[in-house]
């Protein structure tokens, strides 16, 4: 479970998160929606441990985010925006480092690393330089590193972003099929993938929680049957006021 | 396995994924070899000992200790890796202390392939092996402190030839501080306190007196102090910088 309290973060005098709240229990895969520069990115930096909020504070199963942060990064798999990686290595090394720092050892090393290649069908790639491959590619290792572990908690930020129609496809099935017990949250601002994979749907803007709900009472909302049109309405409309 | 070690391990790979190691060990080798012949007057000299291959020491670091160190971070944080690894289960100051092992054994490396030179002053005289192992481990000291600083600086930039650049003039400012050209600065508007102070801030000094064999305790506390303030500087820049 994640726990969330009235999380903030100020840079100088913008606040690019003004004081959300929400918890997400396991099962739930929770779409985050947004215009560019809403929060989403910097609410996931908060969650994951990489940026200290400037109040309010983070629970991940139990574990606070700030003081008990090596406990709650273990339960934890993020894949950052642009699926960032070590370039010069290849496949096989950047997961087995990965392998290493999640204290992977012995059988399960070897049974977590075959089922995240064949997930993920890195196969064809394993002794390649990251920096040789496809976007696609690219991010696929960057998904494979997340879910090495088996973590309870996966967070990825734009993961189908610049991938083709096949790789979306994909990697919305390999969401689909991680989420019975665990936690799930993407960042997006692709509607249609909120309603193939997402049970909830939280939209933010200028840092602030405009809508929680199911992606098929959102639907509800608009009369078009369109997200598009319901997500124009709330950001708009928010941004107006 | 401990955190320090894998960040170590993959770190210390990186540099030989990629041409950088063997070009850096080369031209170290290279260049510290003419030095020692060419302008230390290696047998003009006369002298069974190794001087004149330590002295060009610190002007080689200069150069080539900031090329080790300007990807440690700044690469990590143009790639937007910097974000995988501070998410990683490990602690700011594990992943800091083992990039700079990393780089530090690396220099380790490049120096010990000097052993040539040793070999031949044996052969040719019979030298104070003593004094000569008091050098190297000065040398290597004096390699940390310039790679501290760098990795320090590497930390402030995404731009690996700033963070080269800025290095290299902060690590002349340290190895000259004993000398006019930088004491002037401060002696204008200074008290004579802090001039001094400065002073004896000098890696050149504090080099010197190992490297003729005088293993004092002040100097390796010296070079151990400043390596540990740099690295704690870094984690602060990092702290602050991660964000942009």
């Amino acid at each position: 479970m994640i726990e969330i309290e009235q999380l903030t973060k100020r840079f100088g005098l913008f606040t690019a998160v003004d004081g959300i709240s929400f918890d997400v229990e396991p099962g739930q895969v929770l779409g985050f929606l947004g215009p560019n520069g809403a929060g989403k990115s910097t609410t996931m930096k908060m969650i994951t441990g990489f940026l200290a909020p400037t109040s309010g504070q983070v629970r991940v199963c139990g574990h606070k985010v700030e003081g008990d942060a090596r406990d709650a990064k273990r339960v934890m798999g993020y894949l950052p925006e642009g699926a960032p990686s070590y370039g010069e290595m290849t496949v096989a090394q950047f997961l087995s480092f990965i392998a290493d720092v999640r204290l992977l050892k012995g059988a399960e090393r070897k049974q977590r690393t075959d089922s995240v290649i064949e997930q993920l069908n890195l196969q064809a790639v394993i002794n390649q330089p990251v920096e040789t491959l496809s976007k696609g590619f690219k991010r696929r290792v960057g998904m494979a590193q997340a879910i090495l572990h088996d973590p309870q908690v996966l967070i990825m930020d734009e993961p189908t972003d610049g991938l083709d129609p096949n790789q979306k496809h994909e990697v919305r099935e390999l969401i689909k099929g991680m989420a019975q017990d665990k936690i799930v949250i993407i960042s997006t601002h692709i509607l249609e993938e909120v309603d193939a994979v997402c049970s909830r749907a939280i939209i933010i803007a200028r840092g602030r929680i405009v809508a929680d709900e199911t992606p098929q009472s959102l639907l509800a909302r608009s009369p078009s049957g369109k997200l598009d049109d319901v997500f124009r309405e709330i950001t708009c409309a928010e941004v107006r006021s | 396995m401990n955190n320090i070690a894998i960040i170590l391990r993959r770190e210390l790979s990186a540099y030989f994924a990629t041409p950088v190691a063997y070009v850096f060990i080369v031209i170290f080798l290279v260049l510290s070899g003419a030095l020692t012949f060419h302008l230390g007057g290696f047998y003009e000299r006369g002298q069974a000992d190794l001087a004149p291959f330590f002295n060009f020491h610190p002007w080689l670091y200069l150069f080539l200790v900031p090329a080790i160190s300007m990807r440690l971070w700044a690469e990590e944080r143009k790639s937007g890796n910097i974000e995988l690894l501070l998410t990683l289960p490990i602690t700011m100051a594990e992943a800091v202390v083992g990039k700079f092992l990393a780089a530090w054994l690396f220099t380790g490396i490049a120096l010990v392939l000097t052993f040539p030179l040793w070999i031949s002053v044996n052969y040719l005289g019979d030298p104070d092996n003593g004094v000569i192992l008091a050098a190297y481990i000065g040398s290597m000291l004096m390699a940390g402190g310039f790679l501290a600083i760098g990795a320090c600086i590497s930390a402030t930039t995404k731009n690996q030839v700033i963070a080269f650049i800025i290095s290299v003039v902060i690590c002349f400012a340290f190895l000259l501080s004993g000398f006019s050209i930088v004491l002037d600065f401060f002696r204008a508007w200074a008290p004579q306190m802090v001039v001094d102070a400065i002073a004896s801030l000098s890696f050149l000094t504090h080099f010197s007196s190992i490297s003729k064999g005088v293993i004092d305790l002040r100097d390796i506390i010296y070079f151990i102090s400043l390596i540990a303030f740099w690295l704690y500087a870094n984690t602060v820049v990092i702290e602050l910088k991660k964000a942009s």
